[in-house]
């Protein structure tokens, strides 16, 4: 009976995943504006709870010549208030230059990031706020770890073309 | 035995009594109120008084009672300060993460009194209460005025050093962090009075742009028996509001009744 109980509980604990990968590409709209600045863009993924399981990239002036890029990170709203403010920037790995408008694609296989991640339920996020522009926030629901190859997208309005996340166990 | 306890417990309650609020509101206008990076931020603060929120078109705030107070706890010395027709302005510079509390701080008096007859008023700073009131003056009845405007800025995470209770009047108390408001989220906040649990105070909220809407839309909510008071913000902008009660622990010599108020600024941001 104990031992019936304790597997029953392991199972309850969801044990961190096996290797997975995930890819997500991201449109960055060329935008008719007579003030343009490359977006800044926060990626991350999100448990039930709201809290941040995962910070997967964030896109910003890091070689901003008066080294004040960081001053506008607080503009992505929802990453400055969940993760953001707790962290140093830059930080290898996670932050890097913002991008032109076109397609971006970034891979995560044998992510150090997802690899310790629980198995469960999350929302993959990704915030882009533009310097004299707007803000706008795409989510995805997904399973992590997938149980078979999957591809999921979400459309934005106006800071954001398709986001497509391509995940495969 | 029943009926000497609740006497008590209302005469308790009776002692602390909500009283109308100022003819104008008091604000204080940071900036800005979340901020990000480590070289060189600062905020610059607006100190007015006015009918409209926030718009300066009435009177300035002076600035003698300032007092700032940062992430550790301590002092700090504001910028550039001052004052013109219609508000008050200076600048903060935030030189260490965390939050600051900017206040201005008033521990004053009035005074009504009849001089040949006549009914006369008198409103200052206690200490040239002797000096500017006649001696000839009767009927002297001096009320104390303890009051706190507020608001409140967090460089990086937020953080609680800065809004420890002073324990002299109406302050706020956060549950809900005062920089980490977002709209169609309930905030919790705690009214002391001297430090003390304040209950059953009606406290007004306001939301700013006055101006340009036809209807002032001020919700009022009252504090529980601990202090406490809930509020969700129906939509993002900066808010002000505003507490007001009377007692009788004047510590002005004097003086039978003390009127202790509180108004804060705080901004709501979109989720």
């Amino acid at each position: 009976m104990r031992i019936l109980l304790s597997v029953g509980l392991s199972g309850l604990m969801a044990a961190p995943s096996l290797a997975a990968d995930m890819e997500i590409s991201i449109d960055i709209p060329k935008l008719d504006v007579a003030e343009y600045h490359k977006p800044y863009v926060a990626i991350w993924l999100e448990g039930p709870d709201k809290k941040v399981a995962a910070n997967l990239a964030v896109w910003y002036d890091v070689a901003n010549r008066k080294q004040e890029g960081d001053k506008w990170l607080k503009d992505l709203r929802q990453w400055w208030r969940r993760t953001g403010r707790e962290l140093k920037v830059p930080a290898d790995g996670l932050t890097s230059a913002t991008r032109a408008p076109g397609s971006h694609t970034i891979k995560f296989e044998d992510s150090a990031a997802l690899k310790d991640l629980a198995s469960g339920q999350y929302e993959l996020v990704v915030e882009a706020a533009r310097e004299v522009g707007g803000r706008e926030v795409l989510r995805i629901p997904l399973q992590w770890p997938p149980k078979e190859g999957t591809s999921l997208n979400a459309k934005g309005e106006h800071e954001l073309g398709t986001v497509a996340v391509n995940v495969k166990p | 035995m029943k009926s000497v306890i609740r006497t008590a417990a209302v005469l308790a309650l009776s002692a602390v009594v909500p009283v109308a609020a100022h003819a104008h509101k008091a604000w204080l206008l940071p900036s800005s109120t979340v901020l990000s990076g480590k070289d060189e931020i600062a905020v610059t603060v607006d100190a007015a008084a006015s009918n409209d929120l926030f718009y300066f078109d009435h009177r300035p705030l002076r600035l003698e009672s300032l007092v700032v107070t940062g992430p550790d706890g301590a002092k700090v010395e504001p910028e550039n300060k001052s004052t013109g027709k219609y508000r008050s302005t200076f600048d903060l510079p935030l030189k260490a993460p965390g939050t600051y509390r900017i206040a201005l701080v008033m521990d004053g008096a009035s005074a009504r009194y009849k001089e040949d007859g006549k009914e006369k008023r008198w409103r200052g700073r206690a200490e040239d209460m002797a000096k500017e009131i006649p001696a000839s003056a009767t009927d002297l009845v001096v009320t104390q005025n303890v009051r706190r405007i507020e608001t409140f800025v967090t460089s990086g995470s937020p953080d609680d050093a800065a809004l420890k209770p002073t324990a002299n009047g109406l302050e706020l108390q956060p549950v809900t962090h005062p920089n980490d408001l977002v709209a169609n989220s309930e905030a919790e906040f705690k009214l002391v009075l001297d430090g003390k649990p304040a209950p059953g105070v009606k406290v007004e909220i306001v939301r700013g742009g006055i101006r340009y809407r036809n209807q002032l839309g001020e919700t009022t909510v009252t504090t529980d028996d601990n202090g406490v008071f809930k509020y969700t913000w129906p939509e993002p902008g900066m808010y002000w509001l505003e507490a007001n009660v009377s007692d009788d622990k004047a510590t002005l010599e004097d003086a039978k009744e003390r009127r202790a108020g509180y108004a804060a600024t705080l901004e709501v941001l979109p989720e």
